[in-house]
């Protein structure tokens, strides 16, 4: 009885206090730990961006989404736009060096012009993080699509839409020299290694530019009318690919796999039409958030530039007519410039 | 050789016939009518600014800034109808904003005498940087609900042949009747020959020169609304193509003198055929890009120093000012 009492007692007893506590948290905050000392070291820090050329959706994308995240944070942002000149890209990373940025977001035009550059750019203190398209030196951190994945997930789209069929198919490469396009080519070996069934009737490089792959893609129909499907390298180009099979009267027949950024009108819209089948989306707001991220956790940490090094490979995300439909399969990018 | 002189428009028929005949006896599949057709539609547009290129070479012109007004104004037409304007009010834009880029190069040349190389390359330039700072959203111009009915300028086909040949042939017969059967297309012929002379004989000289780089802007528009309605969209980074170095090839190629007053509408079918052949057939054989360029650098070669050998330069076919 009295160890009963004596319990209740002292629940009660603690129950009050409890209380009592809660009241004083009420009355006065608390302090979280470590947001003042992340709050100074975001403000007045310089995050610079080099893409290949703005004015394009992936370009732009990534510029509205990283301003979007880093500059509520007093995160100063800069863009330097080459306009496609890899000189001037290359020149324009030069001279970031010596303005000394905190950190720089880097799109290479291809794998060796900015190589040198970026390590000197390291070794200087300024963190790196490339998007999209690594160079031959590896940076602090890298956020981008795994162009060997989208060959290999495009041409496993085709072989499996061509099983039963001609077994025709036909590539529309980019160009040559970036190696975006060579990349998503060796993707397409490695399954056709394993198809021996399917026979590559062309594969020819398009530029990027949607009229030369029209004009590609509508001689390669001509020759061989029971193609059953053609792997493309980029949704901006393969809206022509797409026109030439639409033309030919063979939307049905022939499976057009490509990829891109994923934005409304050049890939939803698109597999909606039924001009792609098959679109593999490396969401750029995504990859801008990741990007945000990773610059974050940098300058918040006490780390040097150089110091780790890491890869953020971008997950895929298929657009097919079943999701084409949804809110947040793709992306616009005028919502996003808002 | 001494009495028989061959001019390089033979000597291009040759080649092309050769090629072609090359082609059909040992491609198989090239000699088909679909697959001539899709050679000829895949070389429309490259005919049709051949063709504006034309009316300028043959007034001792050159215009760089062609490729300008072919992505410029029918890019605008897009964007205007991607914002809700209708079809009408952006093509008359359009078009108004062509007739300008061709008078400002017109009134350059001929009236600030700045010389056409470099004026138009300036221009240009100036034009294709005026549509990607202000006019378009993006570089590429996605085709709009707005544009629909509008696609059969470059999609279908009229009696079985697609829409860009048959846009091909009517701005051929245009600029055939133009340069063959009107007055100032006898002035423009004129000019290229002698501009001293023809001032003197009271050829307006300056408003003809201008009115030739407006027909060249205008006809650059009219293959850019063609070209954007046959891929749905409007490249606009076609500017920083090599897509000028192939229109001059046609021009040059089919036989008309960078000197001015030589050469017709006939020369320019030439070179896009000769063009149009090389480019079916290499991708028929499924040739790698390199092998491509190889093939066509010696293709022009051959055709250039066949054009040297047979007719050599003299005082008085080698005029200053060439090119």
């Amino acid at each position: 009885m009295l160890i009963s009492k004596f319990i209740r007692y002292g629940l009660v007893a603690v129950g009050m206090t409890a209380v009592a506590s809660t009241a004083a948290l009420a009355d006065k905050g608390l302090d979280e730990p470590f947001q003042a000392a992340f709050r100074a070291a975001m403000k007045d820090k310089t995050v610079a961006y080099v893409p290949v050329a703005m004015g394009f959706d992936l370009g732009e994308g990534w510029w509205a989404g990283l301003k979007n995240e880093l500059e509520p944070l007093g995160i100063k942002m800069e863009l330097r736009d080459p306009n496609w000149n890899t000189s001037a890209g290359a020149q324009a990373v030069t001279s970031l060096i010596s303005q000394h940025p905190d950190v720089m977001v880097i799109h290479n035009p291809d794998v060796q012009t900015y190589a040198r550059l970026l390590k000197r750019a390291e070794e200087a203190g300024i963190f790196v993080i490339q998007i999209n398209m690594g160079s031959a030196y590896q940076s602090t951190g890298f956020v981008g699509a795994n162009w060997i994945e989208i060959g290999e997930k495009e041409a496993e789209a085709v072989v499996a839409h061509c099983k039963g069929k001609s077994n025709k198919i036909a590539i529309v490469q980019g160009a040559l020299s970036a190696a975006a396009s060579a990349y998503t080519l060796k993707g397409v070996e490695n399954v056709l290694a394993k198809h021996p069934e399917i026979q590559v009737v062309s594969s020819q490089a398009a530029d990027w530019d949607a009229a030369k792959a029209k004009a590609i893609t509508q001689t390669v129909l001509k020759q061989h009318p029971d193609l059953c499907g053609i792997v493309g390298f980029w949704d901006g180009m393969d809206i022509g690919t797409a026109a030439a099979v639409k033309e030919a009267g063979l939307t049905d027949q022939v499976f057009v796999a490509t990829s891109g950024g994923g934005e409304r009108k050049g890939a939803c819209d698109q597999v909606k039409s039924g001009a792609f089948d098959l679109n593999l989306s490396y969401n750029v707001p995504n990859q801008a958030a990741q990007m945000a991220g990773m610059i974050k956790w940098l300058l918040s940490s006490d780390l040097k530039a150089g110091s780790v090094k890491g890869m953020a490979y971008t997950t895929l995300i298929p657009i097919t007519k079943e999701n084409a439909d949804l809110a947040m399969t793709c992306w616009n990018l005028s919502d996003m410039k808002k | 050789m001494k009495n028989f002189r061959v001019t390089q428009q033979e000597i291009v028929l040759v080649v092309f016939v050769a090629l072609f005949a090359i082609c059909s006896v040992f491609l198989n599949g090239f000699l088909t009518t679909d697959n001539i057709l899709t050679l000829l539609q895949n070389v429309a547009v490259l005919g049709i600014l051949g063709l504006a290129m034309a009316i300028v070479v043959i007034g001792r012109g050159i215009d760089i800034s062609l490729i300008a007004a072919l992505a410029v104004p029918p890019g605008l037409v897009l964007q205007l109808v991607q914002y809700g304007y209708t079809l009408p009010f952006a093509i008359s834009l359009g078009l108004g904003i062509a007739i300008i880029f061709g008078l400002v190069n017109g009134w350059l040349i001929a009236y600030a005498e700045v010389p056409s190389l470099f004026a138009t390359l300036a221009t240009g330039i100036f034009f294709a940087g005026l549509g990607q700072a202000f006019l378009f959203e993006l570089e590429v111009v996605q085709w709009s609900e707005g544009m629909n009915g509008f696609e059969w300028l470059g999609q279908g086909s009229l009696l079985g042949v697609p829409m860009p040949i048959v846009m091909f042939g009517i701005a051929c017969l245009a600029v055939a009747f133009l340069l063959r059967r009107t007055r100032v297309g006898a002035y423009i012929y004129a000019i290229g020959d002698n501009l001293a002379a023809s001032r003197v004989t009271g050829i307006p000289v300056r408003p003809i020169v201008v009115l030739q780089y407006v027909l060249a802007a205008l006809i650059g528009c009219f293959a850019g609304l063609v070209l954007a309605s046959s891929v749905n969209s409007m490249p606009t980074r076609i500017y920083s193509s090599t897509l000028i170095y192939d229109v001059i090839l046609v021009v040059v190629l089919g036989g008309i003198g960078l000197s001015g007053g030589k050469g017709g509408v006939i020369n320019v079918i030439l070179g896009t055929l000769l063009i149009g052949t090389m480019l079916n057939s290499m991708t028929i054989m499924d040739l790698p890009y390199a092998a491509q360029n190889l093939f066509k650098g010696i293709v022009l070669l051959i055709a250039v120093i066949a054009d040297t050998l047979l007719n050599p330069r003299n005082e008085e076919t080698a005029q200053q000012g060439d090119i």
